[in-house]
């Protein structure tokens, strides 16, 4: 998987412009402009109580900023609710996944968009199972069978499922909460090989948030840092590296330390 | 049914610790008897057969299984709805106090003039409204089910009492409408199997089911992917009342009076006891009606041999209480067992 290929110029999908979100005293995003360009894989670090998960709340339609503007497909918008955002193609596959364990693969796919013997009230389990293992397949999520409950995957499985699933929707742009957090190398890999995979098919574009700045240098397109609720970093991978990564990180420590002295 | 076969092909990716042979033992027994939960319990109940007819030998009689079909029908109807409603994460403790009020609104329907059937319709819709009602006051109120639907109870008992004024009446008859009610000595049966029929493909077979399932499953994550979580539990609670309605109704064919005082706890304790020995979870998501029929087929069978053997009601009521106890330890630990499969 290497990028031989120079970064493509395509249009932003989402844009950000001076976004502001406090909860009373806390200031959570101070000013906050970004971008994602259509078929990229952005991933967002920084450290807990950046500030990440807010923004990506906001994107989602969840939470209001204060102030601030957002642009979807280049048109300002009000992402008033999660449905609205969805309406506008924003998927977000949350840590908690939103899979019934007690279902099969194939209905948590297919929740709430069950497909039927139309005009009989049945659903329509072959259709169902045969659409379900074929995205799977195309998305190359590889579990023994579709008809399995999903209380019987493993972490990685499960949150490979949740991200087809949310492609499934017809999802364009997709926000990742930490899909990597809690899981072993192996599981880690499944994930990010399915996401470098979207990546190739460049239909969707995605925010990822993650820690592992090693991952993120392979299977993003572009890192954006974001340090006491705002963007102080923003390269393509290729221009960067984890050397420069961690040193970005560790004087923002470092300049912590002299500013507070240690208490202990 | 092709869902509940379950494919046994190890999960590629998990290398999975050698487990000590006893855990490994006892965890594929649980497996096994969690996917065949309902051959399970009919083995039981089939065990339970054999040893009343061996040590009885009236058991296997025309007279005895129509008695056996009495103590089935009523309490299988009711228990198919509590199904629907323990899968979605609810309960309904008043169902065997709509079972009592749904034969006096088709009663007084009736003698104001109007055909049986209207009457009929009247009581089964009153049984609608009521769950319309447990529905309401739990998802709206967000007060739990446990606690609203035991308020109702008592109001619902109330205005019985008061309809009735504490006496029993005689259900009207007229040949063909109680024929089909409950007169035949075979309706009642036939009644309850076909509702098991029918709940078990609407649970197993159209997206109601499903979201039925997803709502007990993972309520927040079912809301999220769109479902709505408060009509289905709504919906369902609508459908447990309806069912104690019918089965009040066809009970009161059969006996050819009602009482105000029937049914009550006991019969809603022996449909919650039934499907839960059947193998629905309380906490949600886990259940079939096939599995409930058959709970309370085999409690029932063991009532009916137990009176045959003269044994005492009372000691009835110790080995139902273990048994209970039983069914919700293991479905706790096969829960545990599963859970420890995956990894």
């Amino acid at each position: 998987m290497t990028e031989a290929t120079p970064p493509v110029e395509t249009p932003d999908v989402i844009r950000t412009e001076h976004l502001v979100k406090r909860f009373g005293a806390v200031t959570a995003l101070r000013d906050v402009s970004m971008h994602l360009r259509k078929g990229e894989v952005l991933g967002l670090v920084g450290d807990n109580g950046a500030g990440k998960s807010t923004l990506i709340k906001i994107l989602t339609g969840f939470l209001q900023p204060d102030s601030g503007e957002i642009f979807v497909n280049g048109e300002a918008v009000k992402l008033r609710s999660v449905t609205h955002a969805r309406s506008l193609g924003i998927e977000t596959v949350y840590q908690d996944l939103a899979l019934v364990n007690q279902l099969s693969v194939y209905h948590n796919m297919f929740l709430n968009r069950e497909l039927r013997h139309f005009p009989l009230p049945f659903i329509n389990n072959r259709k169902m199972r045969e659409l379900a293992r074929d995205h799977l397949k195309k998305m190359g999520v590889d579990i023994p069978s579709v008809d399995v409950e999903v209380a019987k995957l493993s972490g990685g499985q499960r949150q490979a499922i949740a991200i087809a699933r949310a492609v499934y929707t017809d999802a364009t742009i997709l926000l990742l909460d930490e899909p990597l957090a809690a899981m072993g190398a192996k599981e880690a890999r499944l994930i990010l090989e399915m996401i470098s995979n979207l990546k190739a098919m460049g239909e969707v574009s995605i925010i990822m948030i993650a820690h592992n700045y090693s991952q993120v240098l392979e299977t993003c397109t572009r890192v954006n840092l974001l340090q006491h609720g705002m963007i102080t970093f923003d390269k393509p991978v290729a221009e960067t590296s984890l050397e420069e990564l961690n040193d970005l990180v560790m004087r923002e420590y470092r300049v912590a330390a002299k500013r507070t002295p240690a208490k202990s | 049914m092709p869902e509940t076969i379950l494919s046994d092909a190890p999960t590629p990716e998990t290398e999975r610790s050698p487990e000590p042979a006893g855990r490994a033992f006892w965890s594929r027994l649980g497996r096994i008897f969690l996917q065949q939960r309902e051959a399970s319990i009919l083995a039981v109940a089939i065990v339970l057969v054999v040893y009343f007819q061996f040590s009885t030998s009236n058991f296997l009689t025309g007279v005895n299984i129509r008695t056996l079909f009495e103590f089935v029908s009523a309490t299988a109807i009711i228990s198919a709805g509590e199904v629907m409603l323990l899968i979605c994460g609810e309960i309904d403790l008043s169902v065997g106090q709509v079972f009592a009020l749904a034969p006096f609104i088709m009663y007084f329907v009736n003698q104001a003039g109007l055909p049986l059937w209207v009457g009929i319709l009247a009581g089964l819709l009153v049984s609608c409204v009521v769950g319309l009602f447990n529905g309401i006051v739990t998802v709206w109120f967000r007060i739990p089910s446990l606690i609203s639907t035991l308020g109702t109870q008592f109001l619902l008992n109330g205005i019985t009492l008061t309809l009735s004024m504490g006496e029993p009446v005689l259900t009207p008859s007229e040949g063909q409408v109680n024929q089909v009610m409950g007169a035949n000595p075979y309706s009642e049966i036939l009644w309850a199997v076909l509702v098991m029929v029918v709940v078990q493909v609407i649970l197993s077979y159209t997206r109601w089911g499903k979201h039925t399932v997803a709502t007990g499953g993972n309520l927040l994550g079912a809301s999220e992917v769109g479902v709505n979580v408060n009509r289905v539990k709504l919906g369902n609670f609508m459908l447990a009342s309806l069912l104690a309605g019918l089965a009040g109704t066809l009970e009161a064919f059969r006996i050819t009076s009602t009482d105000p005082l029937a049914g009550g706890t006991t019969i809603m304790f022996s449909a919650v006891a039934g499907a839960v020995i059947g193998g629905t979870a309380l906490s949600g998501g886990i259940g079939t009606v096939v599995g409930a029929f058959l709970g309370v087929l085999a409690l029932s069978i063991l009532n009916d041999g137990f009176t045959l053997l003269g044994v005492s009601a009372y000691t009835y009521d110790i080995i139902l209480g273990l048994a209970i106890l039983i069914a919700m330890i293991l479905n706790v630990r096969l829960r545990i067992w599963r859970e420890a499969g995956r990894q």
